[in-house]
């Protein structure tokens, strides 16, 4: 037991390979992607080779059997310079993967997992409706038993990775008299009858992600598919959003990181009043709440990722998703700040990730949803 | 990345959090309002290691880390800023420089005296035109054969009122600015030497603060730290290291407030329940519960590099600049949460308030810090 900031050696190294690989693979074609809503199919590809997607599965299972804090860094260097991949990375690991690792048979593990962990599937998570946001426990789409199969009904809105997957876990109500306690969750493929994906959100950012509505029509799945135990459905959701919110918590470190470094370049290069903007004392101060902000989003992040099997680890989870999405996103508008007139042009970065980064104080728990999370925390104890 | 606090860190948190609770906090309100300064409750801190937690024990301290110092200030502070602060300029700004630039002689006389907490020591850098400009200060030190003779007046020096030794700056060559300020060791029974009244204060009352005349005050050469020339690196290196205790200080004091509004909010039943049970003041207390816990793994982190790296000015500032913001948010909100009864001295919450204020103030101002990190942005982005 010790008070130790820092990573160990395989971290290290991972990380600088994996911001190599961002630099060199991701970067090219960032602009043009986003442009056109193109989502990367042979870039999410390599991700797999890379063992990207299975971070969080056993090596057992085809996956490469991280640490959460791994799995974090990871997640931060992507996003660092492309967060539409840092979604379809964190979600197809965190909502997806991780839930079947955890609650899933080993007859359904060993025929879904390996696919996933190794990219040549990637997963999606269908839990929010049109109808039903935050309060997931709203929920209509329904599922009944039928001989062996179960059959899905109804409509699942903003599914991230909604075109390109190939597994979903998916949440219904086999009870819908009892509430939250009346929902199950269920593997659904994408090749299941009945199933079909809606046309593609176009978004305000992370547009080289795909986010699609999912219809379930009379959709028949093996009975085998069912995950964990029936009426345990929203628990699962619960527990998967108290772990994957450490994915986005580190999506939003990542550009947060992203954004510091465009200012601080920009802030040497602009010259103004004869001078680089970085001498003026407002600039200054600027970056430096950036940084200090990133420092606190960062240990915030790390420490809720190592704590994961903790007790507290639903209230250090929810206080580094608050509190580092709502970071990046002040980080994101100064940066956009110091560039004046440029940064509101598309040519500069920071026009991307000053839309990109408004997503992460929404998905996977809003700002408000964390702080009830963290009340609840606070109040039970 | 590892953020648990070993056994005997665990340990020196119940022991500091007993005495807090037995001896200093029962005194807290009484000493915020006569200003008295609690010099016996200093010597039963002593008595615990705490007048010289990181000093070895050899030389008459604890012999204990930099994560136990800022988790014993805390504590301490939570009971009562104004010993916190006490506490922290005898270790951090006296004890800390001796350790690193005293000679044995020096050591013997001086070290060991204060870190046992047989003597207390003050900082004497701050003048009434020298404040954020360090390097401005005016006291002047001429040597005269084995001596130098000291003129100048000090202001704002917490202990100043009960210290027994002073660590005084004074410039030995005024041509050179900065770099001609020296640092001297001085018994305040110093012929010359004679201090200020009571400094009434906003907040931290008994913290002992006065102004320090210095009129051809002789101090033997011997007495002098480091070479002359030095006083300038050791006054900021030595900042550095307070910054950490002061950033733990405005923990203690969040903490304290974050404690009181959590308890008051679930006894307070306008409207027919508990005010707990609002949103607004649930958000009140998740955010209250996210920042403290950001600082306190800043606090940590700083500790933690001024342990293992050679320079850790950017971690220090980043601790003090967020830690005391942090405090100032934190107390206001518990005092918003208090209402009416917040505002008056029946509760612990007015003086917090009061006591979080200077935090953002004294070992260099918020705005000294923003300054410090952006230097560090700028260079190392």
């Amino acid at each position: 037991m010790a008070v130790d900031f820092s990573l160990d050696e395989d971290q290290e190294l991972l990380r600088r390979e994996i911001r190599r690989f961002a630099e060199e693979r991701v970067r090219p074609g960032l602009r043009a992607r986003d442009l056109a809503h193109q989502f990367p199919a042979a870039l999410v590809a390599e991700m797999g080779e890379l063992g990207l997607l299975g971070m969080l599965v056993p090596e057992s299972l085809g996956g490469t059997g991280q640490l959460p804090l791994t799995y974090c860094l990871a997640v931060e260097e992507i996003s660092r310079v492309c967060p539409s991949l840092g979604v379809t990375m964190s979600v197809t690991n965190s909502v997806c993967c991780w839930p079947i690792v955890r609650y899933g048979s080993e007859e359904l593990q060993r025929r879904v997992l390996p696919e996933l962990a190794s990219g040549a599937a990637i997963g999606g998570f269908c839990l929010t409706e049109p109808g039903s946001g935050s309060d997931a426990g709203a929920m209509r789409t329904t599922a009944r038993r039928d001989g062996d199969e179960w059959v899905l009904d109804g409509e699942k809105a903003w599914i991230t990775n909604a075109g390109p997957g190939r597994w979903f876990v998916a949440m219904a109500k086999t009870d819908p008299a009892a509430g939250k306690r009346g929902i199950t969750a269920f593997v659904v493929p994408a090749d299941a009858p009945g199933f079909r994906v809606g046309a593609g959100e176009e978004k305000l950012g992370l547009r080289a992600s795909n986010t699609a509505p999912v219809f379930f029509d009379g959709c028949r799945i093996p009975a085998a598919n069912l995950l964990g135990e029936v009426g345990e459905g929203f628990k699962i959701a619960l527990a998967t959003l108290d772990h994957s919110r450490l994915g986005i918590a580190a999506q939003a470190v990542g550009i947060h990181q992203r954004a510091l470094e465009l200012a601080t370049e920009y802030a040497r290069e602009r010259v103004q009043f004869g001078v680089p903007i970085a001498e003026h004392q407002a600039v200054r101060f600027t970056l430096a709440r950036m940084a200090t902000e990133l420092a606190a989003a960062r240990a915030l992040t790390w420490h809720a990722a190592a704590r994961e099997s903790s007790r507290e680890a639903g209230r250090l989870a929810a206080e580094a998703k608050a509190y580092a999405s709502e970071a990046a996103n002040r980080a994101c508008w100064d940066a956009l700040q110091i560039h004046g007139g440029n940064g509101f042009c598309e040519e500069y970065e920071i026009a991307r990730l000053y839309r990109d980064v408004r997503v992460t104080t929404i998905y996977e728990g809003t700002s408000e949803m964390q702080r009830l999370v963290i009340a609840r925390h606070l109040l039970k104890s | 990345m590892e953020i648990e606090l070993s056994e005997e860190q665990e340990l020196l948190r119940a022991t500091v959090r007993r005495f807090a609770a037995e001896v200093v906090a029962p005194r807290a309100k009484e000493i915020d309002a006569s200003g008295e300064f609690p010099l016996a409750t200093f010597r039963a801190a002593a008595e615990l290691g705490l007048a010289g937690v990181c000093v070895p024990e050899e030389l008459g301290g604890a012999g204990m880390d930099m994560v136990a110092y800022c988790i014993a200030i805390e504590e301490i502070s939570k009971a009562c800023a104004s010993t916190g602060v006490i506490l922290s300029v005898n270790n951090s700004l006296v004890c800390d420089p001796l350790q690193r630039h005293a000679n044995d002689e020096q050591k013997r006389e001086f070290l060991r005296p204060l870190a046992s907490g047989e003597k207390l020591g003050c900082f004497a850098l701050t003048e009434p035109e020298a404040g954020s400009d360090a390097g401005a200060v005016r006291t002047r030190a001429r040597r005269d054969g084995d001596a130098y003779v000291l003129d100048g007046d000090k202001v704002f020096i917490t202990n100043g009122t009960h210290a027994d030794v002073a660590l005084v700056f004074a410039s030995t060559a005024p041509e050179l600015k900065h770099r001609g300020m020296s640092c001297f060791i001085v018994p305040c029974d110093t012929p010359g030497f004679s201090r200020g009244h009571h400094e009434y204060k906003l907040g931290v009352q008994a913290s002992g603060t006065t102004q320090l005349f210095f009129e051809s005050m002789r101090v033997p050469a011997a007495w002098r730290l480091g070479e002359e020339g030095d006083g300038f690196k050791i006054a900021m290196s030595t900042l550095d290291g307070g910054r950490i205790g002061i950033a733990a200080q405005a923990v203690g004091i969040a903490q304290a407030a974050f404690e009181a509004a959590l308890a008051y909010a679930q006894e307070r039943r306008p409207f027919g329940q508990a005010i707990a049970g609002f949103q607004a003041i649930q958000f009140y207390l998740a955010d209250m519960a996210m920042e403290l816990d950001a600082a306190r793994l800043l606090v940590y982190k700083a500790a933690w590099a001024k342990t293992t790296q050679k320079r850790y000015s950017l971690e220090a500032a980043q601790a003090k600049l967020f830690a005391s913001e942090m405090a100032q948010r934190v107390t206001n909100k518990a005092l918003q949460i208090h209402g009416g009864y917040g505002y008056t001295r029946e509760y612990d919450v007015e003086r917090y308030f009061r006591d979080a204020r200077i935090t953002e103030i004294y070992e260099g101002t918020s705005e000294i810090q923003k300054l410090v990190i952006a230097d560090w942005v700028l260079k190392a982005g």
